[in-house]
């Protein structure tokens, strides 16, 4: 235990109370400190008269800025949109085929329609429009449903097979493994697989071009080239959607795909889905 | 000044000190919390919000327990970036059948207020299995064990009816027929009109997963393809000073 220090002259008051004999100086708190505190504070009841603050009985005070945070995100949203507006109206009056006529009405669709599309596109048909297992790619030459500006400007805003839009593009295939025999799936899909692919069984394939003919070529064609108005894809190009394997195309047979794309008429604006579509078609495919 | 020098009292009494503290803890609350419930500027009438279907929320459960959350948010913020990617930001009303709330506090992945009907059913079937099939960029782990999992909806009823005891306005006929609609929900071939009855036209009734069985996978894709489309937003107008 040391020794209590005498109080020295000139040391400033003590605060007064004790505790087991020890006391404290009552130093001022520094200036600097101090004043930031009343800083504060008096920015404290400025804030408050401001922006919206107190509970009251049947809502908070708003503040006198009138500030909300859905104010605000609206404000600029409209901003955006009225800027726009001009380059939107004149996109949704040019007839499709016109666009791109006009350069810089082709640029701001493609432009816009890119940003839509990196938005509510590329997670099925990937960033850079190249497509996944299942679904499309869009940079190729290959259209289910036709490539040309009309038939991507309905497919964009109907879908294809939802639920959500009566006008979805619809078709579906049957599955062929409660229809056909097993050794004629064997057949036909050596015949689909012959098309593009010299390795096959030949004796097979040559029996499953009757198989064909009689349960496939309705939709696909007689040549098995496919049909856009049914969305029965080309048999004959090597672009397989859910691959061209045997076994891939065995499951096709068997239980049928049945591509599900949702209708963006109700989430895009008709300017929104008029740019993609632009945007969709200049990507090297379009017809 | 009198009350002050009774200061010491406090200081030299901790069961007191513990008492009164608490009393300021409490009072602080109070003040925070209570004008909540009944300031008619935090909570908004909405139409179409429904509770969830019994699969819904078995799938919301596997939501919770494989711990989406940690990477994907459900509130979307009103602004303006927001907006433009996910859609309309986010309303109080549209969580007040969550029991937690999922809000979340950090997108790893993206917000998924609104992730309804944005993609097919086979996309999320795809995406669960192997995130990476269908976005390459992705750093999502693969679920696709949910679709291993089936599930029979034993004790969805009991979760329903605990959803009940804190709020949720489920009625006794949903709960007496929880595991029926359960099931129906994911057959189109079942006799699901009890099932609309009770939740409503709206109510998406498909085989979700596209397998026979009944599994986890069709659980968490009704789940989330549910997620955001409640709202009726052609009867709304948000109000800006809320």
């Amino acid at each position: 235990m040391s020794k209590t220090p005498e109080k020295q002259p000139g040391d400033p008051n003590t605060t007064g109370h004790t505790w087991d004999g020890i006391e404290e100086f009552d130093n001022p708190m520094p200036r600097w400190w101090l004043w930031t505190f009343y800083a504060t504070i008096f920015w404290a009841v400025i804030y408050t008269i401001m922006y919206p603050a107190w509970p009251l009985v049947q809502s908070a005070t708003a503040g006198v800025t009138g500030w909300s945070s859905r104010g605000e995100a609206q404000q600029e949203l409209v901003a955006f949109q009225e800027a726009n507006a001009p380059w939107n109206a004149r996109l949704v009056e040019t007839p499709l085929e016109d666009i791109s006529k006009d350069p810089e009405l082709q640029q701001y669709a493609v432009n816009a329609g890119g940003a839509v599309f990196r938005t509510w596109c590329a997670q099925c048909h990937g960033s850079g429009a190249q497509g996944a297992p299942g679904f499309p790619n869009l940079l190729d030459d290959a259209w289910l449903w036709g490539g040309s500006l009309e038939d991507i400007e309905t497919t964009v805003a109907y879908g294809i097979r939802n639920e959500e839009s009566d006008d979805a593009r619809y078709s579906e295939m049957p599955a062929f493994g409660e229809i056909l025999e097993r050794d004629e799936i064997t057949q036909v899909v050596q015949y689909v697989m012959s098309l593009t692919n010299a390795q096959t069984d030949d004796a097979a394939a040559q029996a499953g071009k009757v198989v064909f003919e009689d349960n496939c070529a309705a939709c696909h064609g007689e040549d098995g080239t496919g049909d856009v108005f049914q969305g029965a894809p080309n048999l004959t190009d090597a672009i397989w959607l859910y691959g061209g394997s045997q076994e891939a195309v065995t499951q096709t047979v068997l239980n049928s795909r049945f591509g599900v794309m949702p209708a963006w008429e109700n989430r895009l604006s008709d300017a929104q889905i008029r740019a993609v579509t632009a945007y969709v078609h200049q990507l090297g495919g379009g017809q | 000044m009198a009350m002050l020098d009774k200061h010491k009292i406090l200081e030299t009494n901790a069961t007191l000190l513990l008492v009164f503290s608490f009393l300021v803890v409490t009072i602080g609350g109070i003040v925070q919390i209570t004008p909540l419930f009944y300031l008619e500027n935090t909570i908004e009438k909405v139409e179409g919000m429904r509770p969830y279907t019994p699969l819904e929320m078995a799938g919301r459960d596997i939501y919770i327990r494989e711990g989406c959350y940690v990477c994907h948010s459900q509130m979307i913020r009103p602004m303006r970036d927001e907006v433009e990617r996910y859609g309309h930001y986010s309303l109080a009303a549209e969580s007040m059948y969550d029991h937690p709330f999922q809000w979340g506090s950090k997108r790893t992945g993206p917000d998924l207020a609104r992730v309804g009907g944005r993609y097919s059913d086979q996309w999320h079937v795809d995406h669960l299995r192997d995130p990476q099939s269908v976005v390459p960029e992705s750093v999502m782990p693969k679920y696709g064990f949910l679709e291993h999992r089936i599930i029979d909806g034993k004790y969805i009823g009991d979760v329903l009816a605990a959803n009940a005891l804190v709020g949720t306005p489920y009625t006794d006929e949903m709960l007496e027929n929880a595991q029926a609609d359960f099931r129906a929900q994911a057959d189109p071939d079942s006799d699901y009109d009890g099932l609309l009855e009770r939740y409503g036209e709206k109510v998406s009734i498909r085989n979700f997963d596209g397998q026979a069985e009944l599994t986890e996978a069709d659980a968490l894709v009704a789940y989330l393809q549910m997620l955001g489309t409640l709202v009726d937003f052609s009867t709304f107008t948000p109000d800006a000073n809320r």
